[in-house]
């Protein structure tokens, strides 16, 4: 119980030392970046293990007792998501290794990387609403200045655009948190919860949720406020590409709403209604404006749009069939999807563009590139055996056993254009006839190459999330979503 | 051949030389008092950074970074972070992340109480003033030919 | 209640500043103006009747205080927008730099 807060200490002191440091000693950066997320990925892999023995764990900061003090929850969805946040890191980390060496400030490079990554660890494991906000804050920053990190014109007006829009969104959590503190004069998330079950719910909670559906919605790309992420993520250096579409809206959107609606205001139908309708248009406008793309990283971009509507539309159906393939396609869409984005990373490293029109034949060349790639490609269209075929089994199954066969048909229709634009990718960049000026591209370096292939194999084996040894990694966290409102109980009941 | 004044007139110059030093104590003095009366460690890291920013504008930018250059702003506000990080981390002593660990905490209301507080507010204060007074320079360093 | 409904008016200006406007620094001013609203909202929720600045001193009664809470958490909230308007105003610099001009409606190489 006593590792919660180094998910805090360890990135924040490594972000401040690197910056102190990292100029004057070489490769300091490099050293302290990478060993700072093996330890990371070390400690949340233990802590799996811890939230299987004890069911829920609490740790009061400063040894104040909540409400008056702050707390940090260990549960089920917590372990899980501190273990997908963590390992897509540490192998970011290590591919950025090689990666970042072409631009100049690469000890900022991991400043602020570090501090991207104690937000979002702050994010999941704390227990206040208000603290949730504060390292939700402390994220978006990093990542607006690493959108920006290249400098160059079109990153530039990028960048401006996802801040400025990322603030009126934090702004609107603001708002929201102001008026529930309003309401229940608390700030701690299981006492609101606790407060709205004996005040009862009012017009305000509508408004409420509603600001927070808008606030977190716009970090998570649904469709009406998504209008950031294709021009923020292809301008992104690589591995914040991978970052930021791999875990970043994940946590700061997809994970936030659940711990929101699911745990502290309650899930209505109203809602539930809503985030279907948001997510279906997510999918089908995600996935057609992908096919028209001719740069690989904004096609990627659209992609994860379009999952993230199938990440949604399962948490919007609500049964625990379907919260467990919401979960699992989750985790499998933040495996492949910075697998996909390293790989647009590598492609661009070596032969220096990212126009499809251009490429071609490059599975010569580039064979490590090129399997790991088509490996990413086929486990996101849904092809067996791969990780993605199996949770988007799971959610169509759900979606059907619960009557929405409309939107079921739908989901098939998006996976089988999912397929075109990924044969799209593959077909004109690796196959086909090579370009004679690009004889002479060299395979990525060693570093790059290795976090690519050990992307692929999890990718590959993630199927094997689902047999009964390794079950309750999954049904912990999707425990803890059924449990609703009981969070409160869970929580009083496990402070001493 | 005129030679080009920098800064202000001479009446700004004047009452600047008699009055940042002032300012500067008064940000010290609300830094250190920020568990008695209301400021502490932004406030005061504010008016402390504003001192060095009243130095920029009245006579330059040359003296002004002669005074607190931009990499040592830098250090500080590192050292600043790594403080206030530490002092959190020495509450593992009590057995807490972030507690309270002084054994004698004082009379209230007195200048030595409060346990921690007074360490925290300096570390607070140590990182936002060389941090604005960093920004500061920094887009004032910025010109047009693509420097930093 | 008359209060709240003027923090919402100063709010949904910020917003049409933000929306409506071509210049990049009147946006960034927009933005400004919505967090002061927030923030001037936040503090408004913690007035009680009667009630006095929440601060001790020395041999004083205490009788009735206005909520601090409020106060501590819009600190924290102020201290973020100082960040995010130092981190927008650079990157206006530089957009100024590499594109000559600080209208909105030209900057607009990424499409599709």
């Amino acid at each position: 119980m006593k590792i919660l807060p180094f998910f805090v200490i360890i990135p924040l002191s490594a972000a401040f030392l690197i910056s102190l440091l990292g100029k004057k000693i070489k490769n300091f950066g490099d050293i302290i970046a990478n060993l700072g997320t093996l330890s990371l990925l070390i400690l949340s892999l233990n802590s799996v293990q811890l939230a299987n023995a004890h069911k829920i764990l609490v740790y009061k900061m400063g040894n104040w007792v909540p409400p008056i003090g702050i707390c940090m929850v260990l549960d089920g969805l917590t372990s899980f998501m501190l273990v997908t946040v963590n390992l897509v890191s540490f192998l970011v980390a290590i591919y950025s290794i090689s990666y970042m060496e072409r631009y100049t400030d690469k000890y900022r490079f991991y400043t602020l990387f570090m501090l991207l990554l104690a937000g979002m660890n702050g994010i999941i494991v704390t227990g206040d609403l208000f603290n949730l906000f504060v390292f939700l804050e402390i994220a978006s920053i990093a990542s607006y200045a690493l959108v920006a990190f290249g400098t160059e014109a079109e990153e530039l007006e990028a960048s401006f655009k996802y801040a400025v829009m990322g603030s009126v969104a934090s702004s609107f959590i603001l708002l929201a948190i102001a008026l529930l503190y309003s309401y229940t004069s608390t700030l701690n998330m299981a006492d609101i919860s606790l407060v709205l079950s004996q005040k009862g719910r009012g017009m305000l909670i509508n408004l409420v949720a509603i600001l927070f559906l808008a606030g977190f919605g716009l970090k998570a790309a649904l469709v009406p406020f998504h209008a950031w992420l294709p021009d923020a993520h292809p301008s992104a250096p690589a591995p914040i590409s991978a970052m930021l579409s791999g875990v970043f809206i994940k946590v700061l959107g997809v994970y936030a709403l659940c711990r929101v609606f699911f745990n502290i205001l309650g899930v209505s139908s109203a809602i539930s209604f809503a985030l279907i309708i948001l997510s279906i248009i997510s999918m089908v406008v995600g996935a057609f404006l992908a096919i028209a793309q001719q740069d690989i990283k904004r096609m990627f971009a659209y992609s994860s749009i379009s999952q993230i509507g199938y990440i949604i539309f399962a948490f919007g159906i609500g049964s625990p069939l379907a919260i467990l393939g919401g979960l699992f396609h989750l985790f499998n869409h933040a495996v492949f999807k910075s697998l996909l984005f390293l790989n647009s990373g590598a492609i661009e490293y070596s032969t220096g563009t990212r126009d499809l029109k251009k490429l071609g034949g490059l599975n010569s060349q580039l064979p490590v590139t090129g399997y790991t790639g088509l490996l990413g490609s086929m486990s996101i269209s849904g092809i067996p055996p791969f990780g993605g075929f199996w949770s988007k089994l799971i959610i169509i199954i759900a979606a059907i056993q619960a009557g929405y066969f409309l939107s079921a048909g739908v989901a098939i229709l998006v996976s089988i254009v999912t397929l075109a634009y990924y044969l799209k990718f593959q077909s004109h960049t690796f196959f086909g006839k090579l370009n004679e000026t690009r004889l002479k591209v060299k395979e990525v370096p060693l570093a790059m190459s290795l976090s690519m292939i050990i992307l692929a194999i999890i990718c590959v084996i993630a199927g094997f999330l689902l047999i009964p040894i390794f079950r309750p990694f999954l049904q912990n966290a999707v425990n803890v979503l059924l449990l609703g409102k009981g969070y409160k109980d869970a929580v009083f009941g496990a402070i001493r | 051949m005129k030679n080009k004044e920098v800064g202000m007139t001479l009446i700004v110059k004047t009452i600047t030389r008699l009055t940042v030093g002032l300012i500067l104590l008064y940000g010290i003095y609300i830094v250190l008092h920020g568990h008695l009366s209301p400021g502490g460690g932004f406030a005061g890291g504010v008016i402390i950074a504003l001192s060095f920013i009243h130095l920029m504008l009245a006579f330059g930018k040359e003296v002004a970074l002669r005074k607190l250059s931009e990499s040592w702003a830098s250090i500080f506000e590192s050292l600043g972070a790594i403080m206030f990080l530490s002092i959190a981390v020495l509450g593992f002593i009590g057995g807490y992340f972030f507690l309270n660990f002084f054994i004698q905490k004082g009379k209230p209301f007195e200048l030595f109480s409060a346990g921690i507080i007074p360490l925290c507010n300096i570390a607070i204060s140590l990182k936002v003033g060389a941090g604005l007074f960093a920004i500061f320079a920094v887009l004032i360093l910025f010109n047009k030919s693509g420097d930093k | 209640m008359s209060v709240y409904i003027l923090c919402l008016i100063l709010f949904c200006i910020g917003l049409y500043c933000v929306l409506r406007k071509r210049n990049i620094i009147k946006i960034i001013i927009g933005l400004g103006i919505i967090e002061y609203a927030i923030n001037l909202f936040f503090v408004l929720v913690g007035y009680r009747t009667h009630g006095r600045a929440p601060i001790l001193a020395k041999d004083q009664v205490i009788s009735n205080m206005v909520d601090p809470i409020p106060q501590a958490l819009v600190l924290t909230s102020i201290v973020i927008g100082l960040a995010v308007t130092a981190l927008l105003v650079a990157i206006a610099i530089r957009i100024y730099e590499k594109y000559g001009t600080f209208d909105i409606t030209k900057i607009r190489r990424l499409r599709g």
